[in-house]
């Protein structure tokens, strides 16, 4: 009886550390990423790392500027989110208002396995047939641009926005469209004017979390994009994402050094980035289901 | 114009950007198998690359990928689902809570590459793993975490309240309730949520580039702190950093991770399809 008291008095406590052990690994995550990182600053201040206009990590002297790479990043994700979001959106609404039962189940697991394909996938084909492709339309030098990377990215953001607006939209209680219908409106009336307004909260969440998604992409957009690191004028011309510049680069940097430590640098402005995007997301899906 | 009409209008863009979200599945899908079922063949998929690479088949990717994801699972399943038994089995709704759900709702938007560095600054260079199968595993277990957590919490809480009152009313303990009349009707949920996470893992290239990939590895792996060669990131390199490769054996290379990808996912839809209908309580 003993044994057995001590054996279940183990279970729980290894089951509560197993729990805190989530926030264990969002610290580390964060202490690592500040230990290998901020040697960068002793020679280096925040300011001329953010807003710094040039990237030439082994020139002689080397500088760590990473706006153009912010810039690269802000604009693949502004092109995929203006491509992702009214797309994403009117599908979640078709999806849970006007489809029916049996097209609904096949949609959803359409969507679930387009989310399931592996980002260098997707990369690759975006590599093999957009990048031509748009390089003939447009009749420039090279069709890996900030414009393929947008397209690319945003086939990866409607997965995430379409479920979660899909999942507002069905919490949106049944009650609303029933007193809508009452009062005359007809059914495209009451999805829009009535469910998408009071699922707003969530399909706000819904984006957030597809552009937070679109961010930390990195190898589609590290094989699509053309990888120059300079400061974009317009999306017809090849960019270097955050992302895409630390995996690219890691792997030529000196262990310790300063390039390293830039790299480590970028990993923290990705962290901080998408854990505010993520935090406020959240807040979003549990007003939206309250 | 008449609401009817404009009902009809409106309906056809909805249903329009629906066929543009999941057509390219379709299309993406058929481009691959197209070209790339041609390179198919048993030497490909079970013998070692030759020439640099331009020769030969994908046999030591394939193992690395099954290598890694099998290490990813043993770490990530048993810490995953005893999480989620804290969250719905006795947790109560207080701070420490709370910050364990923010925790996981954050894990999960963490960038891949940052995982990536993460696994670099810690087994690589900390606990001097070196890049190693170890490294990798540990690095993707971590990442598909809350994959694993979320679907088994899902699972836990669509057991329903009385079969755990009934349990507990009979004498058991807490645990004995946990373990012999919730856990087993959660574990269909459970596998549902170890598979999605086998599919994301075997996926993933950015956590493994620093942590473990090898770019040209022509021989199998002999432990746990050997590199090893990985489908996902053999695509990468087949596909940007080495000219001349033949464009089948690319789509092939390509072909081969989607299946093992889209296979996973779907045998995780069908096991909880199956599983949402037989559940009648």
């Amino acid at each position: 009886m003993r044994v057995r008291k001590l054996k279940e008095w183990l279970i729980e406590k290894s089951i509560l550390l197993s729990g805190i052990f989530s926030v264990v690994f969002v610290v580390l995550i964060f202490l690592f990423l500040l230990r290998e990182g901020l040697s960068l600053f002793r020679g280096e201040s925040v300011i001329d790392f953010i807003f710094g206009k040039s990237w030439y990590p082994i020139s002689d002297p080397p500088r760590f500027g990473i706006l153009p790479l912010i810039l690269g990043s802000l604009l693949v994700t502004l092109g995929a989110a203006a491509i992702s979001v009214p797309i994403g959106i009117a599908a979640a609404l078709y999806i849970a208002e006007v489809a029916p039962l049996r097209l609904r189940e096949a949609l959803k697991a359409g969507i679930e396995l387009l989310a399931a394909i592996p980002s260098v996938v997707i990369g690759f084909i975006g590599l093999i047939t957009l990048g031509p492709w748009i390089k003939n339309l447009f009749n420039i030098p090279t069709g890996l641009t900030a414009l393929t990377g947008s397209v690319t990215l945003a086939f990866m953001a409607m997965p995430t926005i379409v479920s979660i607006a899909e999942d507002a939209i069905t919490a949106v209680p049944r009650q609303y469209r029933e007193a809508a219908i009452a009062m005359g409106a007809t059914k495209w009336q009451t999805t829009w004017r009535i469910v998408a307004r009071a699922a707003r909260p969530g399909m706000l969440a819904a984006v957030m979390l597809g552009i937070g998604r679109v961010i930390g992409e990195t190898m589609a957009v590290m094989m699509v994009t053309g990888n120059a690191a300079i400061i974009p004028t317009s999306f017809l011309q090849p960019v270097r994402t955050l992302t895409a510049t630390i995996a690219a680069e890691m792997g030529e940097s000196v262990q310790g050094g300063p390039h390293y430590a830039a790299l480590f640098a970028i990993g923290i402005v990705l962290f901080v980035i998408t854990f505010l995007i993520n935090g406020v997301a959240d807040l979003y899906l549990h007003r939206s289901r309250r | 114009m008449k609401p009817r009409l404009a009902q009809k209008i409106a309906f056809a863009f909805l249903l329009l950007a629906t066929l543009l979200v999941v057509l390219p599945v379709l299309v993406i899908l058929l481009i691959i198998v197209a070209k790339g079922a041609s390179a198919i063949s048993w030497d490909f998929l079970f013998s070692m690359p030759r020439d640099g690479m331009t020769a030969g088949g994908i046999f030591p990717a394939i193992l690395g990928t099954l290598y890694l994801v099998i290490g990813a699972i043993i770490f990530a399943v048993p810490l995953g689902v005893m999480a989620a038994v804290y969250l719905v089995e006795y947790s109560s709704d207080n701070w420490l809570s709370r910050l364990v759900k923010l925790s996981i709702v954050n894990l999960a938007g963490v960038p891949s590459v940052v995982y990536g560095l993460f696994g670099l600054g810690i087994f690589v260079t900390f606990f001097r793993f070196g890049a190693s199968i170890l490294s990798g595993s540990l690095t993707l277990g971590i990442m598909i975490l809350p994959v694993i957590i979320t679907s088994s919490r899902e699972a836990l809480e669509s057991v329903p309240r009385h079969f755990r009152t009934v349990s507990l009313s009979l004498g058991a303990s807490r645990w004995q309730t946990i373990r012999h009349s919730v856990l087993p009707h959660a574990l269909p949920g459970i596998l549902t949520g170890m598979i999605l996470g086998l599919g994301r893992a075997a996926g993933e290239t950015a956590p493994i580039l620093f942590t473990v990939a090898a770019f040209y590895l022509p021989r199998l792996p002999q432990s746990v702190f050997d590199q090893t060669m990985a489908l996902p990131y053999h695509l990468y390199v087949i596909s940007t950093q080495v000219p001349g490769i033949a464009e089948n054996v690319r789509y092939g290379t390509a072909l081969v991770l989607l299946s093992l990808v889209l296979l996973l996912n779907l045998a995780a839809i069908l096991i909880r399809s199956r599983f949402r209908r037989k559940k009648k309580w």
